[in-house]
This record gives C-alpha cells, structure tokens and sequence, in this order.
C-alpha cells in the first residue's frame, strides 16, 4: 500500500472544487427545508394540520420516509431531507471512486503512477479514502447547519452522522462495481442501480409493513429517528455493511488483472441495423437512451405530484408565503397547484433539453464529429437530427409528465374527468423550454467554448419562477424567462399569441445556431 | 485519369488567433500517386488535412478537391474520400461492425466482399464495443471502414501508429493495391520509414510551409550518400574531392559520406586504389528530416524559402 497519501493528495487536490460544491449543495438541501417550513406555517394549528394531511399520504411517504414528528421543524427537515440527501452523497461517492478507480484504469492513465514504486493496492485505498473524507464533510457541513439554525444538537449531529455513514456504504459499493465492470459508464450503472434499488426497497418497505426498509441502507439512516427519539444502533448496521462491502471490493481487486472487469464486457452485433444510417439514425441510437429514461421518470414525477390530489388545500397552509408559492394568482388552490406543478415539472424538462442540446459539442469534444463529417453526411442535416431529437424528446418528456399528473390525479380521486385538463395543457410549456434550449444551440454554433454558460438561462428562469415576486426581482429582468409570458395552465386558459410569440423565439434562436454552425471551424 | 489533380493547394493560409498554422502552404496529390506528406508535429498537417476535408475555414489561397470548393461542396465531394483521423475516437457503445457498416453507410455504400475480406485480413473482432477497443484496434475499425468503401482518394493521418509489424505489412497490400486501381492516398506521416515504403512523392512541411516537394528519387539527389570500403592500397585524394564529408581514413579502409550528385568522381577515386568490399547505404528519409530540422546546409540546393 505504499504511496497511498501522495495519491490521496492527489485525489482530493483534483476535487476539492468539486467537493466543494456537493458539500454546500447537501447542506443547502437540509437547512433549506428547516427555513422553508418555519416560513410556510404560521401557526402551530396549521402546521399540525398539513402534518395530519402528509401523514395519510402514502405518495408522499414512498418519495420521502416514514413519517415522525412531522408537526415539528426537525421531524419535517429530517424526512423531507434524508432520503434525497443519502442518494446525493451516494451519488458523490459513485463519482469520486469511479473517476479514481475505473476511469483511471479504462483510459490506462494511471498506468504511469503505477509503474513507479507504489503499492498495487495504494490508488484503490487512496480513492477510498478521499470518498470517505468527503462523506466526512458533508456529514459536519449538514450537521453544523442545523445546529447553527437553532435544531437540537444531538439529532443534527445524527443526522450527519448517518449521512456520513450512508455515504461511506455506498463508497464501498462503488468499489465493488468498479470491480465487475471494464467500463466507467457501466460502474456508474451498477453503483446507480445499488443506490436506486436501496431507495425504492425503503419505499416498499415505508408503505408497506416496514421490513423492506431493513434491507436497505437508507432505511438503516432513517431508522436512526433524529428529532423523533434518536437512536444511534442502526448507525452500526451502516458501518458493519460499509467494511463487508469494502472487504467484497478488495477480494475482488486482488483477484483480477489489471484493466480487467469481474464481469466480462458483452460482445455486440457486428452488423450495424438499419436504423443506424444517415443523420438521423445516428442521431436517434446516441440520444435514445437519455430520450427515454427522461420521458419514465417525468412520467413517474408527474404521477407523484398528481396523487397529491385534493390534499393540497391541506398541505399548502394559509401564511401569505405559500399562497403566493402556489395559487400563482388562481383563485382555486387546487387549480394554482397544478399550474405551479406543471411550470416545475416543464422546468425540469429543461435538464433533458439542454443536456441534449449539448450532445454535439460532446460529439465534437470526443472527435467523433470530424469522422462524421469527412463522409458525405453535411454538416446543416448532422446538426438538425441531434435538434430533431431535442424537440422530439421534449415533446415526450411533456407530454409523459402531463399523462403522470393526470393519471395520478386520477387514481386518488376516483374521477376521470380532469384527464385532459391535467394532461394535455402541459405541452404548452414545448416553445418555453425550447427557447432555453435555442439558446443553448446559438452558444454552440458560434463557439462550443461559450456552452460554459448554457445551464445559466435555466438558473435564471427557476430563480425567476420560485422567487420572482418575493425577492421583488424587477419585472424586465422577470421578462426575459419565457415562462413568464405563458398562462398558467390548467389554471387559466392559454394565451395563444403568447405562445406563438415565444415559439417563434424559439425558432429563431434554433435556426441562428445553426447557421452559425455552418460557418464555423469544427475541431 | 493518371494526370487527374486530386488536391491542388496553393498558398493555403489558416490562422488560429495570432498563429500562423499554416502560411502559403503549396500541395498537389494527383490520381495514382500515393504521396507522403511529411513533418513533424505540429508542423501543420493536421490543420491542412482539415481544410482539405472542410472542417476548417481557409483564410487565404486556394484550395481544389476533385476541382471543387472543399468548404461549400464539401458532402458531394466526401463521397468520393475516405478519412481516417491519425487519433481514432469510436463511440464507446457501438462495436467495430455497426462503425464500419455506418462509415460506410454515411459514404454511400460498402463493397461487401471487401468489408468480409478486410476484417479477416486484419484480424478484427467486429463485435467488440467500441471502449473495449485498443488503440491499434481501434484503427484498425477506421482503416477497414475506410477501405472497404468505394472511393478514389483516401486521406490518412498517421493511419499506422498503433499497428504491429504484421498488421502493417497488411495496410501497405492493401493502400498499394488502391493506388495500383488508379487513385489516390495523402499519407500524412512523421515516421519516414512508412512514407519511404509507400509515398510514390513526398511533400515535406515545416512550420505551416511546404519546404520540399518531389519524387523521393528527386529528394534523395539532395542528400548524401554514406560510403564505406576496404581497397588494396591507401588511397589520396579523397578530400581533394568536391562534395565529400566526414572522411575517416583507417589504413586501407575507408568512410565517408558523398552529395549523391558527386558520386561518380568519388568512386573513380576508390576504384584507382583498387576496391576489395564496398557498402554504400541510399540516404533516407530521416536524413532529408535532419537536414531540414538538424544540421541545415546554408549552401544546399532546393531551399525554396
């Protein structure tokens, strides 16, 4: 293991930015609930009340927890917060051994580290370790937060504690699938799937009769009740499962060759389909898969804010903060809180059109796209099937998510009649989100550099949409989101000029880039 | 067909920011010619190859592909090229086969036959994904796909960096069986021996400029010749004659290097001493690159700048 601290150096200097971001990010996600919820509830009456509501609630307690102490600050931070929270430092720790371990050994960089005089074992612990540091400080930056906004001492410090803990379990099985696997993506596939498959098992196990949630991790965090009688046992189920899962990755370590995977990578066809020819099809077979994964999980997103059926007249309590949040100027709070669902949930859809706006600069960066174009494919039609493929995915993202609120407004209510109001009116969001995604295209035609600032119009649009009228944020800078001009379906009626007016911005942004495009050096 | 001008440059210019990458480039590839384009790193051959192939914008000369305009023209006149970049990037998760059929594809058509030929002459296994992939291997998909379109120029940049020996020997069959059909290959290279092997011309690039251009018989009457003997007698006059260099005289052997232009009278003197072994290697390549990077001769012909 020779060498290990000067690799670890080495890891934690290349993230320190990085971590810096995840650390204050999750921290954000805690203490924001904790202010939050102290804003929307005036009265200990009315919080109590919209406790009862989410209590009986079984949507909720499948995406969020079991529910304890919701009528309390602390009870509310640590449901809202913790299981979102486990999934994010599972998320970093997935990133921080993957791009240390496996993506090291696939590109065969640190095949030059390794032929000096360290350790076979040294990276593997260094990148470990440098995992384990940062679940450390997320643990002390969620914990110090809360303690400094006034919660009890011992239930915040318990709640990093876990978070800590849970982010160490999923650092170890980081390190088992950067076993299996031979490729970084694939790693980051099984890891996602380990953490994903311990979200839902708590899920299962909360709405049903609780054992479920023994099997997974994030149950283990949640069973440690910070602010409900906090008990610090299943912090050592977290700790006994972080060093078998480590003990598994080390075996398997030194079991293999080098640069190979336990698994062995999965031949392919030898012949390409038809589907694969022209712009097009090779358009399609590289964005398919974010295309549909995005359109399942808007559909599921949009099945979860729709079950929140008729109880939110409960949820959203009477302070002036949250009407203002929800009713979006409706004089019926269910109908406001549909219209505000939709506007997040097409904000959502932004992450998928802008991500897949940038798929070509990607193409580009990888020097797939000189290839591409040295055949007779033109440039214009390469670029306008990766645009074919962003409107066609927003187009389905929408409407998955605008069928998912129906659906599930239906299934709580018992009633099918507000099947198209709640799903179709969604799809006016298309020209908005779009707008955000031409401009994204513009950056990219001119110059692939200027994409560094193409997820701003995006920041601006969300901060403009939560917080525009409480942060009194002037009403020209308010106009430039294109959300802004739209009615607010399905509580009022679309504004059809609005809608083609920010349509044919969209248009015009879309086809600069393009041009642009055509008259620029591809690198 | 033979006195087709595949590519014809004149003082090409193309400038990133304040550099000056390429600066009154001057380069003619004609059908039938396999012509090595010659330089080492960033002298600017990748930054003509992609003006060539209209990825980059020239900003001054003239550039004909097939007599057409690479920039405004360019996917009619890819049709009749094949490329294989010097840095093969796949997509990660397609394999080798569905590359090749969607190069191909993207080209207007694979020959079939060949495509099965080529995969077996160069040993690739086509149902590897593209990550899987080698470095050598991964050229190899990008050859394969290259040749086994139906094309009449192929531009290869560095094609043969990660090929063994063996696989080499197979790239060599086939790019002269394509020259020998009629049609043209740009060879860009900074490993002589392969431009050596292959090149019918050579174009030499330094700093953005086309210093030397011509036949490699052309090219090596510019250079010397190394000469080693053994004779009978001691010989005189060596050093008498004009054009020889680095003479080492050891009793009855002798070493020197000659202008292959004055080869004739330095031998005449060998021969009156009456000559027992005589070695005399042709100059290569990596001398013509040491002469124009190294050891610069002030007084030598053919400097054109």
């Amino acid at each position: 293991m020779t060498g290990w601290a000067s690799f670890l150096r080495l890891f934690l200097r290349r993230d320190r930015w990085m971590l810096l971001w995840w650390g204050l990010g999750t921290m954000l996600l805690y203490v924001s609930q904790a202010v939050s919820v102290d804003d929307l509830y005036a009265t200990q009456a009315e919080f109590d009340r919209a406790a009862a509501s989410m209590e009986g609630n079984a949507a909720f307690i499948a995406m969020a927890g079991p529910a304890r102490a919701l009528n309390t600050t602390g009870g509310q931070v640590f449901w809202q917060a913790s299981a979102f929270g486990a999934i994010v430092a599972g998320l970093m720790s997935m990133f921080i051994v993957g791009r240390h371990t496996r993506a090291e050994e696939e590109t065969g960089r640190d095949e030059l580290l390794r032929a000096t005089a360290v350790g076979r074992l040294a990276p593997t612990t260094a990148a470990l370790i440098a995992a384990a540091i940062a679940n450390v400080l997320l643990g002390v930056l969620v914990a110090g937060s809360l303690v400094l906004y006034g919660l009890a001492v011992a239930d915040s410090i318990g709640t990093g504690v876990g978070l800590t803990l849970c982010g160490w379990f999923f650092s170890a099985t980081a390190l088992v699938a950067a076993q299996l696997t031979t490729s970084t993506r694939a790693t980051y596939g099984v890891a996602g799937i380990v953490i994903a498959v311990s979200y839902v098992l708590r899920a299962v196990g909360d709405v049903g009769n609780g054992v479920a949630s023994w099997l997974s991790p994030i149950g283990w965090y949640q069973a440690m009740h910070p602010f409900s009688g906090l008990r610090w046992w299943p912090a050592l189920l977290l700790v006994a499962g972080t060093a078998a899962a480590a003990t598994v990755a080390y075996r398997l370590f030194v079991g293999r060759d080098y640069g190979s995977g336990v698994l062995a990578a999965r031949p392919g066809p030898p012949r390409a389909p038809t589907t694969l020819s022209g712009g097009f099809g090779l358009a399609w077979r590289l964005q398919r898969a974010p295309m549909l994964s995005w359109t399942a999980g808007m559909f599921a997103l949009g099945l979860v804010y729709g079950s929140m059926g008729n109880d939110v007249s409960d949820l959203v309590g009477d302070s002036e903060t949250s009407q203002e949040m929800f009713l979006q100027g409706s004089s019926d709070i269910v109908e406001g809180f549909y219209a505000t669902s939709m506007i997040m949930l097409a904000l959502i859809v932004c992450g998928f059109a802008i991500s897949s706006t940038l798929r070509p600069r990607g193409e580009e960066d990888d020097g797939h796209l000189e290839v591409v174009l040295a055949t007779a494919l033109p440039r214009s039609r390469w670029l306008l099937a990766h645009v074919a493929m962003t409107v066609a995915g927003t187009a389905a993202a929408l409407a998955a998510a605008g069928v998912g609120l129906a659906v599930g407004y239906s299934l709580v209510t018992g009633t099918s009649d507000e099947l198209w109001h709640l799903s179709v009116p969604l799809l006016q969001y298309a020209p908005a989100v779009l707008v955000l995604s031409g401009v994204a295209r513009l950056l990219y035609g001119v110059s692939p550099r200027l994409m560094v600032v193409a997820w701003l119009p995006l920041i601006l649009a969300a901060v403009v949409m939560l917080f525009g009228d409480l942060l009194s944020i002037p009403q020209w800078v308010q106009d430039v989101s294109p959300f802004e001009h739209l009615a607010l379906v399905p509580a009022q009626d679309v504004d059809w000029a609005a809608l083609v007016g920010v349509a044919l911005v969209a248009v015009a942004l879309s086809v600069a880039g393009q041009l642009a495009f055509r008259w620029r050096d591809v690198h | 067909m033979t006195d087709e001008r595949v590519i014809e440059i004149s003082g090409l210019v193309k400038t990133f920011g304040s550099v000056r990458a390429l600066d009154g480039l001057d380069l003619e590839v004609r059908a039938g010619e396999v012509h090595g384009f010659l330089g080492p790193n960033g002298a600017g051959k990748s930054t003509t190859i992609r003006v060539v192939l209209g990825l980059l914008r020239k900003d001054g000369g003239e550039v004909r592909l097939f007599g057409g305009d690479p920039w405004r023209q360019a996917a009619e006149l890819h049709r009749r090229l094949a490329y294989v970049p010097g840095d093969v990037n796949l997509w990660p998760n397609l394999t080798g086969g569905e590359v090749i059929d969607l190069l191909g594809r993207l080209r207007g058509g694979v020959d079939e036959r060949r495509r099965a030929e080529l995969i077996a002459a160069f040993e690739l296994d086509p149902t590897k994904k593209g990550r899987a992939y080698s470095k050598g291997n991964r050229q190899k998909v990008a050859l394969v796909a290259a040749l086994a379109s139906d094309v009449d120029l192929l531009v290869l940049d560095e094609p043969t960096s990660g090929l063994d020996p063996l696989m080499e020997a197979v790239f060599r069959r086939y790019v002269d069986a394509f020259r020998d059909r009629g049609h043209a290959v740009l060879l860009s290279s900074h490993i002589l021996a392969e431009v050596e092997e292959l090149g019918d011309r050579v174009s030499i690039i330094r700093s953005g400029r086309v210093v030397e251009s011509g036949t490699l018989a052309d090219l090596r009457h510019l250079t010397r010749t190394s000469v080693s003997a053994e004779l009978e007698r001691h010989v005189d006059g060596l050093d008498g004659v004009p054009g020889v260099h680095d003479l080492v005289v050891e009793g009855t052997r002798v070493r020197f290097q000659v202008d292959t232009a004055q080869l004739d009278p330095a031998l005449g003197v060998l021969v009156r001493s009456g000559v027992r072994t005589l070695t005399s290697q042709p100059p290569t390549l990596e001398e013509l690159f040491l002469r124009h990077y190294g050891d610069r001769v002030d007084d030598a012909p053919g400097e054109e700048s």
